[in-house]
């Protein structure tokens, strides 16, 4: 009898989740900075990229696999050897007004962002088109003046409504404060410094988020977020090590909050003025990379949440060559190849020198990075013991960039790059980017990298394209221009009533109009359009 | 009286001229760019891209021609447009003003409900218990760093014992209450940070207002009034304590400015949207024409501030009287 009952409970337990996904409830997501504007096309900070992500749609988007997949496009085809694209669009999509979504609002967000006169930081793709011919309502082609891979995923640009903004000066106009667009969720209300609020898209092409409302809450400060999620206030925010590690490692975490430890798109480097004496011998920047414990940086400044890397692609993708080794840890290499290259400490006072000039250098890097100067120190330690004087200054970001960065006036700099999901990195690496302001800010110069860089963005085969990025992979790493460090791992909580949440190699946002929460676990009411 | 106020208010102007002139130089030849994009280190950002923004912004102009634009705009109470969103200057501003004016008039009026009656009978009583441990504790919390008290409050009232939200002023239901529930939603945001803010002030006015009490007490005026036989209540109330009073007057007239000020780090720990955050981000950002429409604001209001201070100076105390 017991046994029966048992197997009835059994039963109705795994026949309930999959009885409905029920809709309603909030997610609200902590974020320190508010969004600035959103306006896609004139947004390039973080916190108003990823409000934006939610309410508009590009042609395409990557898919969990970080491969490119259709959005607001049906299909695309390559033609003429890779100058031309044709992009066939969904018919059934209609703006958060009703108003139905054509060809005419993909030509409209391209004028306008080739338009001199729009303040947006993303014309530079675009300049590359040749012709926008709209062919239909849905189709469109699109000519290059050559060949240019990372074409396509720049049509993950969000479109606009043109029968909004038509006639309208996007600078000012009031859109930036009250978006409409095609996505899962609609805009509702903002409140400076507040929140943002969005509510579900009834009508979104996919189907409608199972969530009811996703808001944004802007606190400015991280122990207040920490405060907040002790008392159930936010559901999901970041966490430092520290608080992933021990702080969160408590009942109350374990009972309402789920973790995640993702690998993060973004890596830290130091790296040499390529233009300095001291630099130019490869050894010595070989040297320097043995002399450098990259394992106790991470063990250190994160705890142990973190991986080396060795090259400037995102792990988790096709562009990563795994075959490159990092170096172990050896001083006494390090020492050996410097000895190589001509320093040696004859003086005995500890220092190398060469041609009677000691090896001292200045290692900047910007303020408010509490990691990037812990890191530093370390790595000051590290290279005294073979010979090596590092200073570290730290400067003010603005500043550091103007004043530091594109006049080159520096030794070397510890930075980190955030890592596009497409490989394509020929403004940081290729020969013809150094001038001031420009993104190879070390100088960096080799004619087998150039052509490779120039050969990926023409080359639509993803095989040739691994082929080339694998091999300045490769080269980098022999010829260290940077020091490779770390990719810290992106850490964050996000309360445990949401379902339907899985971790994939782009990371756990590309299924969010699927989460759901069961009904009597929902803590927000129901929010009716 | 009259004259003396307009030569006051006429002095106002040359000295806001020279106090925006000044500042206007120093923010634009500091060392960092007031174009945000350039702070993003974006790589998929170009140069000319940069360069086309500047130019957008009016920042390739010369310095002298920037300054004479920006001050004939503001003379038409134009003040232009954010950097960093494309917004009115102005507007920005508003929305931030009534917040920061409210929480500044609160804990103003609090620090004054407060810290005369503590001051007061810390000095009546300088000699007893009660005096040491007034003086002991107003000493801590005037020692007390603001975020690390209001982190230990929303620990304890918060958290603990679940009374009040930790932060931000309104709830995320706000816009579904009623007007009751609102303001009530708001008086319980506004607890903590009121509080919090006013505390350090609390102690030290109360220093100030029992040290001038205990020099008013020692004047021969009263051993006059307690020899004329009153009673020690109207001796203490009605002789000591109003003369005790004359140097609030001046921290009333200083923290005019201060009630448009904001404190960055108190913004940030209870996330109010308030003018401190708004421009240090400026600040940051070296988005112009925020920076500057602060500066004009916080000027004029010190100056009107010292004008009130001096103004009601004369009507407190008949030692100084204006000519006529």
């Amino acid at each position: 009898m017991i046994k029966l009952s048992l197997l009835v409970i059994a039963f109705f337990i795994s026949l309930t989740p999959a009885l409905s996904q029920d809709h309603g409830d909030a997610l609200v997501s902590a974020s320190i900075a508010d969004s600035r504007t959103l306006n896609p096309i004139l947004a390039s900070d973080t916190a108003s990229s990823e409000v934006a992500g939610l309410i508009f749609n590009g042609l395409v988007k990557y898919d969990k696999e970080i491969n490119l997949t259709p959005d607001l496009a049906e299909s695309w085809e390559i033609k003429e050897g890779g100058l031309a694209i044709i992009f066939h669009l969904k018919k059934n999509v209609r703006w958060h007004d009703g108003y139905p979504f054509s060809a005419a609002d993909v030509a409209f967000t391209y004028q306008k962002l080739i338009d001199p006169k729009v303040k947006t930081p993303y014309s530079g793709d675009f300049e590359r088109v040749r012709s926008l011919e709209v062919i239909d309502d849905y189709t469109l082609k699109v000519v290059y003046k050559e060949p240019f891979v990372p074409a396509l995923s720049s049509w993950g640009m969000s479109i606009l409504p043109k029968h909004i903004l038509e006639g309208q000066d996007l600078n000012t106009s009031s859109f930036s404060r009250n978006p409409v667009g095609t996505g899962p969720f609609k805009f509702k209300r903002w409140r400076s410094q507040e929140k943002i609020e969005l509510v579900a898209n009834p009508d979104y092409f996919q189907h409608r988020p199972n969530l009811d409302r996703y808001i944004f809450r802007v606190i400015s400060d991280e122990s207040t977020i920490f405060l907040e999620l002790q008392a159930q206030g936010v559901d999901s925010a970041g966490l430092s090590p520290l608080q992933y590690l021990r702080q969160t490692d408590t009942a109350f975490f374990r009972r309402y909050y789920r973790k995640f430890k993702l690998s993060s798109f973004v890596y830290t480097y130091l790296a040499y003025n390529l233009r300095d004496e001291k630099f130019t011998d490869k050894r010595v920047r070989q040297a320097l990379n043995y002399a450098v414990d990259k394992e106790e940086l991470i063990k250190m400044v994160f705890l142990g949440l973190g991986q080396p890397i060795t090259g400037p692609f995102y792990p988790e993708s096709w562009a990563y060559n795994h075959n490159v080794k990092p170096i172990n840890f050896d001083p006494d290499k390090a020492r050996q190849l410097l000895k190589e290259a001509g320093w040696s400490d004859a003086d005995g006072d500890g220092v190398l020198e060469k041609n009677g000039e000691k090896f001292i250098f200045t290692l900047i890097t910007n303020q408010g990075n509490e990691e990037r100067l812990k890191s530093a120190q370390i790595i000051q330690l590290r290279l005294k013991d073979v010979g090596v004087v590092m200073k570290i200054k730290v400067v003010e970001w603005s500043v550091f960039l103007s004043e530091y960065i594109n006049k080159r006036k520096f030794e070397a700099v510890l930075l980190g790059w955030s890592l596009p999901r497409e490989p394509d990195n020929y403004d940081i690496w290729h020969s013809s980017k150094t001038r001031e302001g420009e993104f190879n800010f070390i100088g960096y110069r080799n004619d087998e990298v150039d052509r490779l860089l120039t050969e990926g963005r023409r080359v639509f085969d993803q095989a040739r394209r691994k082929a080339c990025y694998n091999r300045i992979h490769e080269i980098l790493y022999d010829e260290q221009p940077y020091m490779f460090l770390y990719a810290p791992d992106s850490l964050f909580v996000i309360h445990s009533r949401f379902q339907g949440i899985k971790q994939e190699p782009i990371g756990i946002g590309y299924n969010l109009i699927d989460w759901w929460v069961p009904k009597k676990e929902q803590r927000y009411s129901r929010v009716t359009e | 009286m009259i004259t003396y106020l307009a030569k006051r208010l006429i002095a106002i102007i040359p000295l806001l001229l020279g106090i925006t002139l000044i500042s206007f130089f120093v923010i634009r030849m500091a060392p960092g760019k007031p174009v945000m994009l350039q702070q993003s280190l974006n790589p998929k950002i170009s140069l000319e891209e940069i360069k086309r923004l500047e130019k957008l912004e009016g920042m390739d102009k010369p310095l002298l021609v920037q300054y004479k634009n920006w001050l004939w705009n503001m003379l038409r109470f134009n003040f232009g447009r954010s950097i960093s969103d494309g917004r009115l200057v102005v507007d920005k501003i508003m929305e931030r003003l009534s917040v920061t004016l409210t929480i500044n008039i609160l804990s103003l009026l609090f620090l004054f409900l407060f810290a005369i009656p503590i001051g007061v009978k810390a000095a009546l009583k300088a000699n007893t218990a009660f005096g040491h441990i007034t003086t002991f504790l107003t000493f801590l919390f005037f020692a007390a760093p603001t975020f690390w008290l209001a982190l230990l409050a929303m620990q304890l009232f918060c958290i603990q014992l679940k009374w009040l939200p930790i932060s931000g002023i309104t709830s995320l239901d706000f816009e579904y209450l009623s007007w009751w529930g609102k303001l009530a939603d708001l008086s319980r945001h506004l607890v903590l940070p009121v509080i919090v803010s006013s505390i350090g002030g609390i102690a030290g006015l109360s220093r100030y207002m029992r040290s001038g009490m205990l020099e008013a007490l020692s004047q021969p005026y009263i051993y006059t009034a307690r020899s004329k036989g009153l009673s020690e209540k109207l001796v203490v109330y009605k002789h000591a304590l109003r003369n005790a009073l004359l140097p609030l007057v001046t921290i009333v007239g200083l923290s005019i400015p201060g009630l448009l000020g904001g404190s960055i780090i108190f913004e940030s720990i209870f996330s109010i949207p308030g003018i401190g955050k708004l421009f240090y981000e400026a600040a940051m950002m070296r988005d112009i024409n925020l920076i500057m429409a602060e500066v004009v604001l916080v000027a004029i209001l010190t100056m009107l501030g010292n004008l009130i201070a001096d103004i009601s100076y004369a009507y407190v105390d008949p030692r100084i009287r204006y000519k006529k």
